[in-house]
């Protein structure tokens, strides 16, 4: 078997070349991931505050009922349901463009665990911290925003930073409904050039340098977050 | 709900479309469970050899396996074996075949997080009583390891059951490709969707509902 790379430079029908199309497919897993990561950090953050609220049972409720529905339907099955069913149940959603439904769709999933994070890491800081903030005068808002929070996200940050990882990794799930992102594209161009071992080997690649950039970027992060003598242990625990 | 119309769902419709799908998402499940754990734990007592030829190939197995989207490794299966073997074999098998080897990387982490745990006296007390690495590993670390990690375990579990739907890549009948099939045929795709999301849920949900009533348990022995 040999490799054929010049498959690449081959046009694809519409007058741009497969290298072309490769780079626009990359544009379009990232430009997925990087939205639904906002998405995933905004409402993770939130929902897993929420679920630390003293004396609100009726929010923390909500958020954990928000952590299981979307940590208990599979990804695909959760991109399915914004893209076709809820548009047929809401008609206005007929007009919000795909991308973005997937985006939602991989924030919020994305968002469960996240927001499981954040409760842990709000959990894990020393009762103390929560009453000292208490003591000297802060609202529950400013004892959040001040103490607690950005504790508890140094913290998270090495799980989170796997997190976002994975959320990139799972935006490869979007090929289903035809998002021209990576994996469509390697789907489609091995159907059409049938030069499946050199496309699949040029995606993966790309895939693993996309993650380990984030990885690089999050631990860059990480060390201009820290705060010197305080120290902080990774974890350990399942996911994708 | 505006529009949406679930009365073809009935017995006859499960038996007819879902069953077998549902049979299949099961099985992969528990083959990828047993054989990830088992193909786990040797990487994972490769990582932890100490000996360089062992380490490299399964730290660079596990870390390759884990830095690529699951949907990419079924399409590579899906590509490869047919190329190496010489003759195509369904998309159900490529399908066991992708998940044990996929998930293996991942269980490897955790068995390895799992006898990382494990007091090095309980090593040396194994040793002392004169134990070869086999007996000390089979006896007394694997043992503990695995009940430590048994909560992660099971949880990986369960997301390993979600992953299935994605063999929708290849098109092996699953779970998921029952309930769009019967979606289609009765034409009804969006109704077929969200009951399979019920489905999924309902399962996923009950299996973490015991997952943390065993953590809790085994908190308490412990």
């Amino acid at each position: 078997m040999t490799l054929d790379w010049q498959v690449f430079l081959e046009d694809d029908g519409s007058g741009r070349t497969y290298l072309e199309w490769l780079i626009d497919a990359w544009g379009w897993t990232l430009a997925v991931a990087g939205a639904a990561w906002v998405v995933a950090l905004v409402c993770g953050a939130l929902i897993g505050t929420l679920r630390t609220l003293p004396n609100s049972p009726v929010l923390s409720r909500l958020a954990n009922a928000w952590v299981e529905l979307f940590r208990n339907i599979p990804l695909l099955v959760q991109i399915f349901l914004w893209y076709f069913v809820l548009p047929k149940i809401f008609p206005f959603l007929q007009q919000v463009p795909g991308y973005l439904l997937v985006v939602l769709a991989l924030g919020f999933f994305t968002s469960a665990r996240i927001a499981e994070q954040v409760r842990a890491g709000i959990q894990s800081l020393p009762r103390g911290q929560r009453y000292a903030a208490l003591a000297v005068g802060f609202t529950t808002w400013q004892s959040y925003r001040y103490v607690l929070l950005p504790m508890a996200f140094r913290i998270i940050w090495p799980p989170l930073t796997s997190e976002s990882m994975n959320l990139l990794k799972n935006s490869s799930v979007a090929f289903a409904v035809s998002i021209a992102e990576l994996t469509m594209y390697a789907m489609q161009v091995q159907e059409e050039t049938s030069r499946g071992i050199e496309v699949y080997l040029v995606v993966t690649a790309l895939y693993a340098v996309s993650a380990f950039t984030v990885n690089r970027v999050m631990a860059w992060v990480e060390r201009r977050l820290q705060i010197p003598g305080f120290i902080v242990a990774g974890q350990t625990g399942a996911g994708h | 709900m505006g529009g949406l119309d679930l009365s073809f769902f009935d017995l006859e419709m499960l038996r007819k479309f879902v069953l077998q799908g549902f049979f299949f998402s099961v099985q992969l499940t528990v083959v990828a469970t047993l054989g990830g754990i088992v193909l786990g734990t040797v990487l994972a007592l490769m990582r932890l050899s100490g000996r360089v030829w062992l380490m490299v190939p399964a730290q660079v197995y596990v870390n390759g396996m884990r830095s690529i989207p699951l949907v990419m490794v079924i399409l590579w299966f899906f590509l490869l074996i047919p190329f190496l073997i010489g003759r195509s074999i369904g998309a159900e098998i490529s399908a066991v075949i992708t998940f044990v080897a996929f998930e293996a990387a991942y269980f490897s982490e955790i068995m390895r997080a799992g006898i990382q745990s494990i007091p090095r006296g309980q090593v040396m007390a194994g040793q002392a009583m004169g134990m070869t690495y086999a007996q000390n590993m089979r006896l007394i670390i694997l043992p503990q390891a695995f009940r430590n990690m048994l909560p992660v375990l099971l949880t990986q579990t369960i997301i390993l059951f979600q992953d299935t739907s994605l063999v929708y890549a290849i098109g092996a009948y699953d779970l998921l490709k029952g309930f769009v099939t019967a979606g289609k045929i009765y034409g009804r795709p969006e109704e077929a969707y969200l009951l399979a999301a019920g489905v999924y849920f309902v399962i996923c949900w009950a299996l973490s509902t015991l997952v943390r009533q065993l953590q809790a348990r085994i908190a308490i022995v412990r």
